[in-house]
């Protein structure tokens, strides 16, 4: 359902954080980026990362050890 | 930190900065510089590395980032279901170090963790400026060609100019 799809399973810090910053910047505002990440420290980054940069996080849960994040491109 | 959410960080005149000198140049130590420039530039962050002494090694074209578990006492890495450290009895014989390396490497692969080659490409390409200290490339007769092109030259004052504005400061 969102805009663009990023997995980023597997993938340990600052990867995950890295590589949703390339997407978005590639997104126009107001598109949503919807990230999959393993690691258990992004929960925390991916909140860190909304709040500094402005792009917001919409939504997060978490299944089976899968963190997904969806975040929306600020302006 | 005030988080200013509804403006987001990105205008140029609002942006955070920060510095870091880079003064180590182990495998181990080549991290920390490099995640929280990356992350930072990730978070709109204008950053600053300088490198001096040891650091100098991270700007080389080709990286050969060694670590030792000599002199490191707090080194005790996951085997065999414990984790163990070297005796500096078996840390000092011919070929340790580079197995020490080779094995760092490989846990770092297996964890998805970044290589520092990558981490570096990640700033360049953020537009983390690279500064190396021109006295210590002096001093250890460093030439300018071993090192990446991206990087530039200056001196202490230099540093000082970007520590005097950036609102964080770091020394790794």
């Amino acid at each position: 359902m969102a805009d663009q799809q990023l997995d980023t399973k597997g993938l340990n810090c600052p990867l995950p954080i890295l590589k949703a910053k390339k997407a978005l910047t590639a997104m126009s505002a107001g598109e949503t980026l919807e990230v999959l990440s393993t690691d258990p420290g992004s929960v925390k980054d991916f909140a860190a990362f909304a709040r500094t940069t402005g792009h917001e996080l919409i939504d997060h849960d978490e299944s089976d050890g899968v963190f997904r994040f969806v975040l929306k491109r600020a302006v | 930190m005030t988080a200013d959410t509804a403006a987001g960080a990105a205008s140029l005149d609002n942006a955070k900065s920060m510095s870091i000198i880079v003064t180590k140049g182990t495998l181990d130590w080549a991290y920390p510089p490099f995640i929280l420039a990356t992350t930072a530039a990730a978070m709109d962050v204008n950053v600053t590395m300088f490198f001096t002494f040891y650091g100098l090694g991270l700007c080389k074209k080709k990286l050969d980032l060694e670590v030792s578990p000599l002199g490191n006492p707090a080194m005790k890495m996951p085997m065999m279901g414990m984790h163990m450290g070297m005796p500096p009895m078996v840390g000092m014989l011919p070929g340790v170090t580079s197995m020490a390396t080779g094995m760092m490497k490989d846990m770092i692969k297996k964890k998805g963790v970044a290589s520092i080659e990558d981490l570096r490409e990640a700033a360049v390409l953020s537009d983390v400026n690279l500064v190396a200290c021109q006295m210590t490339m002096d001093l250890f007769e460093f030439k300018e060609d071993d090192m990446i092109d991206e990087v530039s030259y200056g001196g202490a004052a230099t540093y000082m100019e970007e520590a005097l504005k950036a609102d964080i400061n770091l020394y790794i």
